[in-house]
């Protein structure tokens, strides 16, 4: 009994921290690449918008990955 | 003709927000009840019945009145053949022509009421999100048959009415989307591209109205987009495309063996990632949204949470408003990049390594 209720408050204290991380490590990604972009916009602004379209798909990409992570701790607290 | 038509819309979301008023006859529903028993407010309770799929479309409830608009239910066993009626019929856990309803599941019962789980019941209903669909592809096709009518009508004129706020659109589908990322070869792709851009950001906007069905955040919805995405992808891929992922130019043979494997699993995982971008982002905006306003309940407190709540929730639904533009225009623009791969001719092919 009290086994298994520290199984599950185990399982939902490691999708918190997972989707933590995934958080963190997604808000550095896109930061890094919001940086860059506003950088390089900030040298050409005449590129703006290509640099914008760079900036989304690259953003797109973490974030995709970011949301798999979301969606394996979703699955952890709900399961 | 254009301001008629501006009206038409005007009184067909007024007709969706005032089904409401009209549908105040149905009962009680299951959450409820179980609610009403512990008589403890459930957050993740609340919120998976906002956000997932439902057979009765559940505005709001008040004190007199519980704002629910029955849907038909649709289901098929081997002995019974086909039934339809409303859901309204099974709410309070009743029980109709052999059918019951718990959390959303249907399944037939016997004469003493137990479950039989012999009957293998087929659950076709028209339910929430199916409705809201429709009412989209409504809305979709007046929407647009005026613009294009627009389009014929005002050729080599300025654009009116509905046609000049959509027309820039469409046309920055067309340049910035459409002709990047595809190539000189974009035309056929547009009716797609387009259909699918309006389709996500109507549908995520829908979704955000009072009392609307969270339809893009429902799996089965995106992994039909990313499916359609996915086929049209390989069969309008070219010998270099098929190249490419079958037999890679320009590496050693050993390393084709790695290689291999690889490619044919970046296939799947492009819809797969197309599907899951939509879904999470769209329900992740949704849970955020509900659990600042399940933050009032939570601490029951009016004046020092709930301004806070509020102001939070508030801040939230703008940004999803931004939200659900920027992911209908990433699913465009990165199904218009797996189509630009799919068909690139071979002397600039090699820039796209790494998807």
């Amino acid at each position: 009994m009290l086994n298994s209720i520290l199984l599950d408050g185990l399982a939902l204290a490691g999708a918190g921290i997972g989707a933590g991380v995934a958080a963190l490590a997604a808000g550095l990604g896109i930061g890094r690449i919001g940086s860059s972009a506003v950088e390089s916009i900030a040298r050409q602004p005449s590129e703006s918008g290509k640099i914008q379209t760079a900036m989304l798909i690259a953003a797109a990409l973490i974030e995709g990955v970011a949301l798999f992570g979301v969606v394996v701790c979703l699955l952890i607290a709900l399961a | 003709m254009a301001t008629k038509i501006n009206k038409l819309l005007l009184i067909l979301l007024m007709s969706m927000a005032s089904i409401a008023g009209f549908a105040s006859s149905g009962g009680h529903t299951v959450e409820e009840e179980d609610i009403d028993q512990e008589s403890v407010f459930n957050p993740g309770e609340m919120i998976m019945h906002h956000i997932a799929d439902s057979h009765e479309w559940h505005f709001f409830n008040t004190e007199s009145m519980n704002a629910t608009l029955p849907l038909p239910i649709i289901v098929y066993s081997a002995g019974k053949g086909l039934s339809v009626f409303s859901s309204a019929r099974l709410t309070h856990h009743g029980v109709y022509n052999g059918y019951q309803i718990h959390h959303e599941r249907i399944f037939a019962v016997d004469a003493a009421g137990n479950e039989d789980e012999s009957i293998k019941v087929y659950d076709f209903s028209i339910t929430k999100n199916v409705a809201s669909l429709i009412i989209s592809a409504i809305l979709l096709i007046v929407v647009f048959t005026t613009v294009a009518k627009g389009y014929v009508k005002n050729k080599g004129k300025a654009p009116s009415g509905v046609q000049s706020f959509f027309e820039p659109i469409v046309g920055y589908v067309r340049d910035e989307i459409a002709v990047k990322m595809i190539g000189p070869r974009y035309e056929r792709f547009m009716p797609y591209l387009l259909t699918i851009f309006f389709f996500v950001w109507f549908n995520n906007l829908l979704g955000l109205m009072p009392g609307g069905a969270n339809l893009t955040g429902n799996i089965a919805v995106t992994l039909m987009l990313a499916i359609t995405t996915f086929i049209i992808t390989t069969i309008s891929g070219n010998g270099y495309y098929w190249k490419h992922v079958l037999w890679t130019p320009g590496v050693p043979l050993p390393l084709r063996i790695i290689i291999l494997p690889i490619e044919i699993i970046g296939l799947i995982t492009k819809p797969f990632s197309l599907m899951i971008r939509l879904f999470a982002n769209i329900t992740a905006g949704h849970i955020i949204i509900l659990s600042f306003i399940g933050l009032i309940f939570i601490f029951k407190s009016l004046f020092l949470v709930a301004p806070l709540s509020v102001a939070f929730g508030l801040f939230m639904t703008f940004l999803e408003l931004f939200v659900a533009l920027i992911q209908a225009f990433v699913f465009t623009l990165l199904t218009a990049m797996y189509f630009g791969s799919a068909v690139e001719e071979h002397a600039h092919a090699d820039h796209d390594h790494g998807h």
